[in-house]
């Protein structure tokens, strides 16, 4: 296992979690999206009752060298208000299903969330002075006679308690006729795409009134469709390049430079079936959930239901490593087809410090509160949990093992005892640190590796 | 053991009925689970509809299913099999299948029961050997009812059962496609409106209590026959609750 000893390995710690105790979950404070910022000072997360939460990381405290910061409650704002389509009579709901961080500009931070249907650019700014000393308004306000002024004098900034506003600067509304599944910024800051079912559109951070629409898969006869976009993502380096995924396994790479409609892709990433596999379930567990590119921009990594795959960008007929996330799942498929689990959307994410090539691992949900990591170098993999009862912070989290079949060894979980309502599908890793956030149903855990 | 017992007869009194059948009792556990497969798959696709806005990834995926299935039966000519055969059961799958119906993905995920026949099915499927035993936390214990689709698609033509199949598998997609407030009357528009008439319903079930051929089903007529008026109420009340969407706009 990872963590085993050796010396690049990671010994994960509880650090941790934010959330509710009791079991009954509020419906509204599932998470539905964590993201750290470019620093990682900043991770906000998202919720189904639409409202965002901003953690920040304290200042590394001189005399406590052997722990990183804590994450506290920065900012809460409601990004997203229920609403009503009238044309379909149907409910839009307020969930944010994806949070970007802006690089940071100037003192404000910026983000984008979005739900379904709108994008909201929101500034995020700290107040911790206020001006004192006017002339015609008294301090709490109300307006003075005029008639009562007798001197003038100018009004100075004093300190006050730091105030945290959000704000939201752009709305982009009306452009998708279908769920929003994915928003990524270029990399020339000053574009993103928003990703839906079936259109993907190109928008200026600073026009709202319009987009580009670069991808349409919609048929002419919405009888004939039969593949759908899941996910999106900008190239890290090169701004005229994307890829997005499909419900049947593809990922295609385009280039804007191209044409204006990106109908034709440049490559198409695919991977044969294997036929002793093959079963009905086949297309839906190839379904990919999530596409991330790695942060040199020369590898990316797909989530369908069983498995991560990384594609190396050159090579389009396989992919260049598939690590098995449960596979003692796929005797139980038709179970997980019944309760709906075939189709949870689990997310994956690289290691923040993937610069260097010795150092490349890859995290992602499972259920039973489980996730996995992989080490792209060792070939190793490990288990863990996020639970509270693993809440003694500076404790080396206990690998977990899941028994598919036979004898159950002591310690180890059989796959019938599993919990599917625990899932773990949204996964951070900060951009700089061995520091990782882990959403359970409607918990934050902060693992950070053991520093000697 | 008494179960078992009950198993076989069922194939025995289908045997008699379809002698043609002969040629496919040597796997049946397959094409039932298949049957199975694709009934739960039309349900999830009618529930899907319901209320809320559907989630198209998911609905295209059972889309894709629903075909596959269909496109293998008819390969190895089992589809008409399965439907000639459907009629005779037609009436009590259809009381059991509207419980189903009317249930909400989340109540089928809680795993409420049918009054007997989720034993029947989850017994069949560990009879036939099928797979380690699934006793997941979530999973439902009901399987869907065996020809559902003679429920919502195949009224009183089973010969055209290929035909409105794929006119409904078209129909849900029109609906995803343009979601307004007569959808619900498209989708249903080839279902026969007596069906959610009580009396219909409850005129239906007294004349087919005669589906004798399956004595052993005989233990599951009385609890559905408890269910059907309940049946019709959920029927009833899931319109009733789609008509109060539709005004509250």
């Amino acid at each position: 296992f990872l963590g085993a000893g050796g010396g690049n390995d990671i010994q994960w710690c509880f650090s941790q979690v934010k959330g509710a105790v009791d079991d009954d979950v509020a419906e509204a404070d599932i998470i539905s999206t964590v993201e750290f910022n470019h620093s990682g000072e900043l991770l906000a997360t998202g919720d189904k009752g639409g409202r965002v939460v901003i953690f920040q990381q304290e200042q590394e405290n001189k005399t406590q060298s052997h722990s990183r910061g804590e994450y506290n409650v920065y900012s809460t704002f409601q990004s997203h208000e229920p609403e009503f389509d009238y044309l379909k009579s149907l409910e839009i709901e307020e969930k944010i299903n994806k949070i970007r961080w802006l690089p940071q500009k100037n003192a404000a931070q910026f983000l984008l969330s979005t739900n379904d249907k709108t994008i909201k650019l929101w500034k995020i700014s700290e107040r911790d002075k206020r001006p004192e000393g006017y002339n015609l308004k008294e301090e709490d306000g109300r307006y003075r006679d005029p008639t009562t002024v007798t001197t003038l004098r100018v009004p100075v900034f004093r300190p006050m308690d730091l105030m945290v506003e959000a704000s939201p600067r752009r709305i982009f509304a009306n452009a998708h006729t279908y769920h929003i599944n994915s928003i990524s910024i270029n990399s020339d800051y000053e574009t993103y795409l928003s990703a839906d079912d079936l259109r993907i559109n190109l928008w200026h951070l600073e026009i709202t009134d319009r987009s580009f629409n670069i991808v349409d898969i919609k048929p002419a006869n919405m009888e004939e469709l039969t593949e759908v976009i899941t996910a999106a993502e900008f190239h890290p380096n090169s701004c005229s390049t994307f890829v997005y995924s499909s419900s049947k396994g593809t990922i295609r790479l385009c280039d804007m430079r191209a044409s204006a409609l990106c109908d034709r892709h440049s490559k198409l990433f695919e991977e044969p079936e294997d036929p002793s596999n093959r079963s009905f379930f086949s297309e839906i567990i190839s379904s990919i959930s999530d596409v991330k590119f790695s942060h040199s921009g020369r590898y990316m990594m797909t989530r369908d239901y069983l498995s991560v795959k990384i594609w190396d960008l050159n090579m389009e007929n396989r992919p260049v490593e598939t690590y098995q996330v449960h596979e003692y799942l796929r005797s139980k498929l038709c179970s997980l087809y019944e309760n709906d689990c075939i189709f949870d959307k689990f997310e994956c994410c690289w290691n923040g410090l993937d610069r260097q090539v010795e150092f490349l691992i890859v995290m992602t949900g499972s259920y039973n509160n489980f996730f996995r990591m992989f080490d792209r170098n060792t070939k190793r993999d490990i288990t863990l949990e996020a639970s509270r009862e693993n809440n003694k912070p500076r404790t080396v989290l206990k690998p977990r093992k899941v028994c598919a079949s036979g004898k159950r060894k002591k310690d180890e979980i059989s796959v019938d005892s599993l919990d599917f309502n625990k899932k773990i599908l949204h996964t951070a890793w900060h951009p700089k640190e061995n520091i990782i956030a882990v959403a359970t149903t409607n918990n934050l855990y902060i693992f950070q590796d053991k520093m000697n | 053991m008494f179960v078992r017992g009950l198993k076989r007869k069922c194939f025995d009194g289908e045997e008699d009925i379809e002698g043609t059948l002969a040629g496919i009792k040597a796997i049946p556990s397959y094409n039932l689970q298949r049957q199975s497969l694709l009934d739960m798959s039309l349900v999830k696709l009618q529930l899907c509809h319901m209320l809320v806005e559907p989630n198209l990834c998911r609905s295209v995926l059972i889309a894709n299913t629903v075909r596959q299935i269909q496109e293998e039966m008819t390969q190895d000519g089992t589809w008409q099999m399965i439907n000639t055969q459907s009629t005779g059961q037609a009436s009590l799958d259809r009381l059991v299948s509207t419980d189903i119906l009317c249930r909400s993905s989340r109540e089928q995920a809680e795993g409420k029961h049918v009054p007997g026949y989720g034993t029947f099915s989850k017994d069949f499927e560990s009879d036939q050997g099928q797979g380690s035993s699934e006793t997941m936390s979530t999973t439902s214990s009901v399987q869907a009812p065996r020809n559902l689709q003679s429920n919502m698609w195949e009224m009183e033509n089973p010969q055209e059962n290929k035909g409105n199949f794929q006119k409904s598998l078209d129909q849900i997609f029109e609906t995803l496609e343009n979601k307004s407030p007569n959808s619900v009357e498209d989708l249903f528009s080839e279902v026969d409106n007596s069906y959610y008439d009580l009396d219909t319903m409850l005129t239906g079930m007294m004349s087919n209590t005669k589906m004798g051929h399956c004595d052993g089903l005989e233990t599951f007529s009385s609890p559905a026959n408890t269910a059907s008026n309940s049946n019709c109420k959920s029927d009833l009340n899931e319109l009733d609750h789609i008509v109060e969407i539709l005004v509250e706009s």
